[in-house]
């Protein structure tokens, strides 16, 4: 079996919202969260998918 | 010199003349270089000397020589073969892939055309022997222009209707009309989309084409057609700038997102009417027995 989506990282300003197995990135601004967000999903060859206003996760499709 | 000998030259001429003019370079790019031309016109011109060769071995009574003709069967499959391994090998790198849909279509083109030959060449000194030269030049325009008429299919605008449509975001979700597409996350990424971002909706204009659009592959061919006419705003490393066809379940309209370099709307409608309805995402829903015995044809 393949996997072939996966959640390489979790981007968040709400560390109250996120826990388990990803890597995640707390970040303390909005600003700052999409500036790492950028970086990630260029880095990491995956899409950043907003899931709210203070959650992104990158995945790669 | 023999009897046999001009027709067959005739023949072989005439079928390998067939198969340049079947050898179009266009927007799909393949074959461009000599090369790659050479192997189809060599080819091509095999085919027409298995094609022309078989009346004077029958009039001969040489029959066994038409077994031969089996061979060529399986050396031109083995053309459709090379076609499919080459195209699949580079179409991951592809930035917008044409998919392999796409790809087993141009696979069997290639195959078939070199049939197209045999059958040129084997009419033409068919006639030749039969009535003479100037009949010969008849049945051999007769030939290139059934080959002209088969080598074109369908295209997109004949099944549908394509209208020009807004992209617009509703929070990070894409939508192309009320059809939705992807969920983009940074608001750098929705800007560079609202910039260079165009949709278009295609109506089916009947049932049959719903599930056509809905192929894949042809989605996938649209995307490839479009982004290799207008160029594609996209690179590797930007995963998320990647245009996308998503369907509308209720009504099977499909959203078309693509990124075009060249931002002239109106000549991207005409390139999406230009795609070729790929055969192998034909389907014919109406045709079955079913669907047949409701509108009451067939008892």
């Amino acid at each position: 079996m393949t996997i072939d989506k996966a959640i390489l990282a979790v981007i968040t300003t709400n560390e109250q919202k996120v826990d388990g197995g990803a890597p995640i990135f707390y970040c303390e601004t909005k600003d700052e969260m999409n500036k790492v967000a950028a970086n990630l999903e260029a880095i990491l060859d995956g899409i950043s998918h907003a899931l709210s206003d203070e959650l992104y996760i990158i995945v790669k499709h | 010199m023999n009897e046999y000998t001009l027709p067959i030259i005739f023949g072989v001429t005439v079928g390998t003349i067939a198969r340049a003019i079947m050898l179009r370079t266009d927007y799909r790019q393949y074959p461009t270089y000599l090369h790659g031309k050479v192997i189809h016109l060599a080819l091509g011109f095999i085919a027409a000397g298995l094609g022309a060769v078989a009346i004077p071995a029958i009039m001969e009574k040489e029959f066994t020589a038409v077994t031969f003709l089996t061979i060529a069967a399986s050396q031109f499959r083995e053309v459709r073969n090379m076609e499919r391994n080459t195209l699949t090998e580079l179409d991951s790198y592809e930035l917008v892939p044409r998919g392999n849909t796409y790809i087993e279509g141009i696979a069997i083109a290639f195959e078939s055309r070199n049939y197209l030959v045999i059958f040129t060449s084997f009419l033409t000194t068919f006639a030749y022997l039969l009535a003479g030269w100037s009949i010969a030049i008849v049945v051999t325009i007769i030939c290139y222009a059934v080959s002209r008429k088969l080598m074109s299919g369908s295209t997109l605008k004949d099944i549908v209707d394509i209208s020009l449509s807004e992209v617009h975001f509703d929070g990070a979700g894409l939508y192309v009309d009320n059809i939705y597409i992807m969920n983009i996350g940074l608001p750098e990424r929705q800007e560079e989309i609202g910039r260079f971002g165009m949709g278009f909706v295609l109506t089916p204009k009947n049932f049959d084409v719903r599930s056509t659009i809905a192929n894949l592959g042809q989605r996938q061919a649209i995307l490839h057609d479009v982004s290799v006419s207008l160029g594609v705003f996209r690179d590797s490393g930007t995963p998320a700038l990647v245009p996308l066809i998503k369907r509308d379940l209720d009504d099977g309209r499909i959203g078309v997102f693509i990124l075009p370099q060249n931002q002239d709307p109106k000549k991207a409608a005409e390139i999406i009417g230009a795609v070729p309805v790929l055969e192998n995402a034909i389907r014919m829903p109406s045709e079955s027995k079913v669907s047949k015995r409701n509108r009451g044809e067939e008892k």
